[in-house]
């Protein structure tokens, strides 16, 4: 889907009822210093909808056993309700089969096992990683851990100073010795939307894989794996409004299956002696160990809440918000946003002259309005827009202009107080 | 708003704003780095130590207006006084604001200037901001070769 088509389907969206949405969310009514909570930092994690609440506590309270072990009626029932959030991750996906859903603990656990998995076996001395100048450094990290180990060579694709993904740099940089493409959907620090359909058709052309970091995506946007034709996809459950500790890598079968373990353990094998081990098949074999039941449950219970209202209708709500945020922040003098592309999903960072992020967050704080301030775990994007730090503000389906309107509020005492 | 002005006080706003000693001097015998990643804090602290005593001392970086301010008061405070005595100071500033001491400061060594810095041990997250320079301080009297000195 190009930039026009997707602006197409969202004003084609019927408006949400906000209020009601609100009411889902328990924690949204609380008091913060005594003010009226104004949650603006659902870029680093989302609250969580009472739906998601109650399917986790319905796992301890009656659902509850370990899982693929035993042959009574409780493992029992906690395996199929753990190979059901594995289905609903699946067809939230549209990934061709349920297999195919490796559960992690997170996105950075996802983009490390693909690196000490698949990029430990295929990737030599000399060959080639390419990720852009926005990445999380859960999307870099790996791949300078992998360097060390292999002499890997990587490369880095530049944005500009809306910061948007250059196509022709990254066409440029891409080489028969490119083995993986590893690059976000959506920027936590920007918000700018890649040009992933691009970026995976050029990678594909010189035979390279690619990994997309879903983590800021999945929440704003619908994904169909199958027709991206992506090769990984990974995400977190709890920028979905489902719990932390729990997160998704799809794979494509044949490249997952090709693939050497990731942890050994128990559940990753078929059978065990102290001469040899013969390992389970996808995606168990690359899930060792207890994994997090009551957390896959409550990532399938929030699939199938964003699933109900609906990923475009949400992503049309979330867009009207942050037209209108990008259209009031401009009375606040001297405000700079970090992150201009046309393509945009739900994050809003910014810098005022002579005061620090973090004391703009301090005192929007004291109003009872949260907002990340920091460097969001992207310092090299930080480094090209030449600022230590940013605030941002980010949005999901339960923020309101109303919200905006405090912001924007708290944004004038800054400056008040700040002169 | 009143709670954010026990916090942003008048003083504390002017020495963001003019950091006093701010300037990288031609000579000095100890040096340290800071850095708070969390918030991106920055300060690299020169001193210039003379028969035990702190003759010279100046900062450069940047960082949010708590920790410009803290660095700027304290090269104020520390000038001219004995490594033991501003060692009494990190103590008193230390206590001042983990809570464990009264910001009616005890007689000598001109205390008061550090108590415009008080209403910070109300902000938890933002009382490393307040300490790091003289985290840095203690770290550059210890004269030791060291690694950047971290508050997070």
């Amino acid at each position: 889907m190009t930039g026009a088509q997707r602006t197409d389907r969202l004003h084609n969206q019927p408006p949400l009822d906000v209020n009601r949405i609100r009411q889902d969310f328990p924690i949204l009514s609380r008091l913060v210093h005594g003010k009226k909570l104004v949650f603006l930092d659902s870029g680093a994690s989302a609250q969580k909808p009472r739906a998601v609440i109650d399917a986790i506590k319905n796992c301890y309270e009656n659902e509850y056993a370990n899982i693929h072990r035993g042959v009574y009626y409780l493992s029992q029932v906690a395996t199929e309700a753990f190979e059901e959030a594995r289905r609903k991750v699946q067809r939230f996906l549209n990934a061709a089969e349920s297999r195919e859903i490796i559960f992690v603990r997170g996105g950075t656990e996802a983009i490390n096992l693909v690196a000490q998995t698949y990029g430990r076996k295929n990737i030599k001395a000399g060959d080639e990683v390419i990720i852009s100048a926005m990445e999380h450094h859960a999307n870099i990290v790996p791949w300078q851990m992998l360097r060390e180990q292999t002499g890997l060579v990587l490369k880095v694709v530049p944005i500009n100073d809306d910061g948007e993904f250059l196509l022709q740099e990254y066409e440029k940089l891409l080489s028969p010795r490119t083995k993986l493409v590893a690059v976000t959907h959506v920027s936590n620090a920007l918000g700018t939307i890649t040009p992933v359909r691009e970026i995976i058709r050029l990678a594909h052309a010189k035979g390279a894989l690619v990994l997309l970091d879903g983590c800021q995506a999945v929440p704003h946007t619908p994904i169909d794996v199958q027709e991206l034709d992506c090769d990984f996809y990974a995400f977190s459950a709890h920028k979905l409004y489902g719990p932390s500790g729990i997160g998704v890598l799809y794979g494509k079968a044949q490249i997952l299956e090709a693939m050497p373990p990731y942890q050994g353990g128990g559940d990753m094998i078929v059978s065990v002696t102290f001469e040899h081990t013969e390992y389970n098949g996808i995606p168990h074999k690359f899930e060792a160990g207890t994994p997090h039941i009551s957390g896959a449950v409550g990532l399938g219970a929030a699939i199938d809440y964003v699933t109900a209202i609906g990923l475009d209708r949400i992503a049309a709500h979330e867009d009207r918000v942050l037209h209108y945020a990008t259209e009031r922040v401009k009375e606040i003098k001297g405000l700079r946003l970090i992150g201009t592309a046309k393509e945009k999903a739900g994050i809003l960072s910014f810098t005022l002259p002579n005061v620090h992020p973090h004391d703009i967050g301090t005192i929007l704080d004291k109003q009872g309005i949260a907002v990340r301030v920091g460097h969001h775990c992207a310092q090299p994007v930080m480094d090209r827009f030449d600022v230590p730090a940013t605030a941002r503000a980010s949005l999901a389906v339960y923020n309101t202009n109303e919200e905006i309107d405090a912001l924007i509020a708290g944004l004038h005492k800054v400056r008040e107080i700040f002169g | 708003m009143d709670d954010l002005r026990e916090l942003y006080q008048e003083v504390i706003l002017d020495h963001s704003k003019r950091p006093r000693n701010f300037r990288r001097p031609a000579t000095s015998n100890r040096l340290a780095k800071g850095h708070n990643p969390l918030c991106g804090d920055r300060l690299t602290l020169y001193l210039q130590v003379e028969d035990g005593r702190v003759a010279d001392v100046a900062f450069e970086g940047s960082g949010c207006a708590i920790s410009v301010a803290s660095a700027s008061l304290m090269t104020e405070m520390v000038k001219g006084k004995t490594i033991g005595e501003a060692e009494t100071m990190f103590h008193y500033f230390h206590d001042l604001l983990t809570g464990k001491s009264e910001p009616s400061a005890p007689p000598g060594l001109e205390f008061e200037k550090l108590s415009v810095l008080a209403g910070v041990r109300d902000y938890p997250v933002r009382v490393k901001c307040a300490t790091l320079p003289w985290h840095t301080l203690t770290a550059a009297l210890d004269g030791k070769p060291r690694d950047e000195i971290r508050t997070e």
